[in-house]
Parts: structure tokens; sequence; C-alpha cells
């Protein structure tokens, strides 16, 4: 079990490898989860993994042993189709066994198809109807501001959701109360169910947009865990506004067939595709190992 | 009988938060623009440091009160009954009621009595919508009195709950029963009678009341229930009203479609069957009027209801 510390953690190159290997397992359990379910969300999952990765292993104030403490830090996946992403970030991180990870949606299981704060341990809200958990998130920051606690709240937004009306008046509250303590993410992967996000409704310009509703906007490729150390270190010492990263990713990532194609928002992999995907992240995953 | 106190049941929301804002430090109340109208002015004045008014985003207050509760506040989300429970529904529904958080909803201006804005701010179908809502409690308090009790009373249960205030002043009643005691999910016995149960939520308590006085003296005896808490709803004072009088009439400020009336055949149906008729508005659209004008054309007065009781036993 990786176990970092943030205040004394600087990341350096064999810190950057165990982070890439943790999310390669991430993604191999977006893969166990959707397989075993014949079901869910895999792309933006795969797209999220670096993120989800860092924020998990390197970000946060948690304890996997405490999911409930009161001064850790929360999370937000208001991108709630993706929790096979969160599940098993959760999973590696040692909230709960990853061997649970197949039985993602079964009838018998407490891994609810979309996230659930009563059944899975870590999970912070309930999402799943798009641009509502960027609002719980923003309760969450006013309440933890408030108590004057140095708590900090995440929430990770997909670029097909900002076409929610509500996503914008969440913004809007962010920056009117003035949450230096919530930090949105945005990934950025261009592709929503029906295509292209360009051909369904466009959110561009995404970066001009959220500096006009008041955040601080950091720009990153979300699978540089260079990036996003620099852009969530930046985050964390702006004050008086909200901030706001905003990640190009590749949906489908690190699973070849699946990389920025939209047929792959929300389906599962077969017997033959499972053995490809897998097979693909445990060459990456000794790959990693090997250059150590 | 002596002069009757009227008081808006919103204004007394207004001030059971403020009373209840010197004990608890962890309430915390939201707005969304109508401070002035919901009474959450009034908390405002006391404690500005624990009022969020969230500006016209019903939607967006309701998820920040669901994400607030997970942080250690009982918040109190307060608007107009067709936005708490109409516009906002679905954040309701999946954000405070899925994960049973611990947060009200503070809804004024329910019922056709919200009068000259009209037809496009009278919430009739909220009881409907919110109970459909698994784990949500579902309240409508007939005064002042009982408002304030019920505030407090949401205050201290753990859970989602729906508390409907109205926009117009309605006499206060309660204080002429002294062993009144508000508990959540308990109706009240108010007047025993042999012929006929009344059964009424909200203002329609009062008119209920005035409708048995008028029968008493034509004969009738009619037995006089209010419901506050409309879900869970107390199945046993019903049960047993019904096996005595063997008939009931419901009579509230809703439609007759998923209102007090469905709650009470629901029970009955499946309990206790006896013939029940439901008073209500008759899945129509009001329009603007002042409200005391508006409850008599839509057929929610006491004259209607001894109407009604006279037709269900043939006088």
């Amino acid at each position: 079990m990786l176990n970092f510390v943030r205040e004394v953690f600087t990341i350096d190159i064999a810190t950057k490898r165990k982070l890439a290997e943790m999310a390669c397992r991430v993604r191999l359990g977006i893969i166990e989860s959707t397989y075993g379910a014949q079901a869910g969300h895999p792309g933006g999952s795969l797209s999220s993994a670096e993120v989800l990765t860092y924020l998990y292993f390197k970000e946060m104030n948690i304890d996997p042993e405490n999911p409930k403490m009161e001064n850790r830090d929360r999370f937000v996946l208001s991108k709630g189709h993706c929790s096979p992403g969160l599940y098993s970030v959760l999973a590696n991180r040692g909230y709960f066994p990853v061997e649970d990870l197949p039985t993602f949606r079964h009838i018998d299981s407490y891994l609810e198809g979309h996230p659930s704060m009563t059944t899975v341990p870590g999970v912070d809200m309930s999402t799943g109807s798009l641009g509502q958990g960027v609002s719980a998130s923003c309760g969450m920051a006013i309440g933890l501001k408030k108590r004057g606690g140095p708590e900090r709240v995440y929430a990770l937004l997909g670029d097909g959701e900002l076409q929610e009306g509500q996503v914008w008046e969440a913004l809007m509250f962010a920056a009117h109360h003035s949450l230096d303590n919530l930090c949105i993410i945005v990934d950025n992967n261009n592709l929503q169910i029906d295509g292209v996000v360009t051909d369904i409704m466009s959110p561009y310009p995404i970066k001009e947009k959220l500096k006009a509703f008041g955040f601080s906007v950091i720009e990153v490729d979300g699978h540089s865990f260079d990036e996003l150390e620099q852009a969530f270190n930046t985050a964390r010492n702006t004050k008086g506004k909200p901030s706001a990263v905003l990640m190009r990713t590749t949906k489908g990532k690190g699973v070849s067939y699946m990389e920025n194609q939209v047929g792959w928002h929300g389906k599962a992999p077969n017997d033959e595709e499972y053995k490809i995907a897998k097979q693909e992240l445990l060459e990456a995953l000794a790959a990693l190992e090997v250059s150590q | 009988m002596s002069e009757v106190k009227r008081i808006p049941t919103r204004e007394s929301y207004g001030h059971a938060l403020a009373e209840l804002g010197h004990e608890h430090p962890d309430l915390i109340v939201l707005d969304c623009d109508l401070s002035s109208a919901t009474k959450t002015g009034i908390f405002q004045k006391a404690f500005p440091d624990r009022h969020i008014n969230c500006g016209i985003a019903e939607a967006n207050m309701m998820c920040v009160a669901g994400g607030l509760s997970t942080v250690g506040y009982v918040p109190f989300a307060s608007t107009f009954a067709i936005f708490a429970s109409g516009r906002a529904y679905e954040q309701v529904r999946n954000t405070i009621g899925y994960p049973h958080l611990n947060v009200k909803i503070g809804a004024t201006h329910g019922g056709i009595s919200v009068g000259e804005d009209g037809a496009s701010h009278q919430c009739n179908e909220d009881f409907a919508t919110m109970r459909a809502i698994p784990g949500m409690v579902v309240v409508c308090p007939s005064d002042d009195i009982e408002a304030r009790a019920a505030v407090k009373a949401a205050y201290e249960y753990v859970g989602p709950v729906y508390l409907r205030f109205g926009r117009m002043a309605v006499p206060v009643i309660n204080d002429k029963y002294p062993d009144y005691k508000f508990e959540l999910g308990k109706g009240i016995l108010y007047r025993e009678g042999t012929d006929i149960t009344i059964v009424a939520t909200g203002l329609v308590v009062a008119e209920a009341l005035t409708a048995a006085d008028i029968l008493a003296n034509q004969g009738i005896s009619a037995e006089v229930i209010n419901i506050h808490t409309i879900k869970p709803i107390d199945e046993e004072i019903l049960i047993n009203s019904a096996k005595k009088t063997g008939k009931v009439i419901t009579a509230e400020e809703h439609s007759i479609i998923g209102g007090l009336g469905e709650a009470v055949c629901s029970v009955l149906s499946e309990k206790y069957p006896v013939p029940v008729k439901r008073i209500g508005i008759n899945d129509v659209f009001g329009h603007s009027g002042p409200g005391p004008e508006l409850l008599k054309e839509f057929g929610i007065s006491a004259d209607n209801i001894v109407q009604k009781v006279k037709e269900m036993l043939g006088k």
C-alpha cells in the first residue's frame, strides 16, 4: 500500500513511477469492474485514472481506515457514471477489497451503479445525475470554510456535464462565496455519449468561461503527474477564489481499442476485449516495474 | 367567540428558525432571493453568518444543502413550494432523498391561497411529488403554533423533511386545545363524532372545525382529525376513526391527485375499507385572485365540507 504524506512529499522519479503503476492498477480495476458488470462506463473512467490516483495517493488528507474522518478532504465525483474509476482507486487505496470490483452493479453488491455514499466506503457524496455533485461540493466547501478548518473539497466533472445549467449555478455560487478551499477538475476528453462535444453542444471556450465565472484556471495534460502536481499545488495556494483544473485527456486512455472512441463511453468489454485490455495493462505495468 | 389571531405560517417558520438558531449553532438557512417572502429574513437578521442567499438558483441550493449536511450542519433550504418541490424535484430526490441526508426543505407559498401571483405560483402538487420520494417526511402545519412546533420537530428529526407553509394569514386554532402536542407522524383528534370523520391538513383544518360546528347545529356528529404529517401518515388514528364512523371525508389545499386524500385512501382501502370522498383542487390549475376567495371558488371551505358531508350521509 502506498501511503504518502502530503506535507513532506515531493514528486521524484521513483514516486512518479509508483503513481504511474497505481494509475495502471486503477485502470485494471476499471476493466475488471466493467467486465464483471457487463455494463458501466470505462471511457471516462480511464481518462481520469491519473487524476484520481494523484488525488487519493498524494493530494488529499484521507484515511482509508477511517473513511468518515471528520477533518478529511472531500472528493465528489460529479460525473458519477465514472464510478468504475472512483471505486477502483478507493479499492486500491484500501477502502475495500480490490477483489470486490468485479461485483460492480451486481444485484447483491454494495458497488452500486453510480457512487453511493450509503453503501460504498470512502464515497463522500452520492452522485449520478450530472450537475448535482458540483453543487454538493460547494455546500461542503462553504460549510467547512465557515468552520474555519483546513479541509479541501475536490469535484471532478466531465466536459459534457458542463452542458447542465446547474453547473453554472454552482460555479457562480463558488466564486461569489470565494470558496478557495474548492477545486473543480474538468476531464476534457472531448467526447460524450452521442459523439464529439463540439458536435452535440459545444461547451467551449471552457477556460474563458471558467475565468469569467471567477475561477483561477490551470490547464494541464491530465495524464501527466508533473503537471497535475503543479496544478494542485497552485490551487492549494490560491486564496480568495475557487480553482479549476482543466485537464486535456484521452477518453479510454490506456486500452488501445478504447482510446478516443466514443463507443466506449458506456459499454463493457466482451471476453475477447477483456483479455486484450488486461494484457495491455499488465504489460504496461510490467514495463513500469522493470524500469525501476 | 373572542377575536381569533391570524398569522401566516411562513412567518411562524421565520420566527421558529430564529428561535432555534440561538440554541443550535449547527442550524443554517439557505434561501433563493426570497428571504423577505419566505421570512428567513428574520433568521438572517439574527444570524447573518448562518444565512446563505443562493440567488435565483433552486437546483443548486438543494444540492448545496445536501453538501452542508455532510459536514455537520442542519440546513433548512427555503423557497416557494412550486420551486422546492417542482423545479428542484430531481435535486431533492437524488441529492437529498436518495442518500437520506439531514436536510429540511422549508417550502412557503404552498397551495392555491398564494392568491394574486396566480397559477404559475400556486403549488397544488407538492404533497404528491414529495410523498413519492422514499424516506421523505412531509409536513403541512395548520397554524402558527403547529408550524413552530413542526420546525422544531424537523430540526430534531434526523433525515429529510419537507415542510409546507402558506402565504396567507390563517387563524390560530391550536391554542384552544390545552392538551395540544405536536409529534411527527401523529395525527390529532380534535373532536369526537359518530356520523362521519373529517380528515384535514394545513389551513383546511380550521375549515373542518368550522364545518363540524355547523354540522352539529344540524344534528350531524362529525369527528375531526388533523393530519399535519402526511408522510409517514398516522394509520392508527385513521383506522380507529373509520371503525367508529364508517365514512371519511378528506380536505386539503392540494390536488385530489397524490395528496392527503389519496394517502388516506391508501391506508383505509388496504386496512379498513370504508367510503372516502376527497375535497381538494380537482385536477385543474388555479388563477389570480385573493386567497380567501380562491379557496371558496375551488371548494376548499367549511361550506363545501358541510355540503359534501350531507351528500355523503344522504341528508
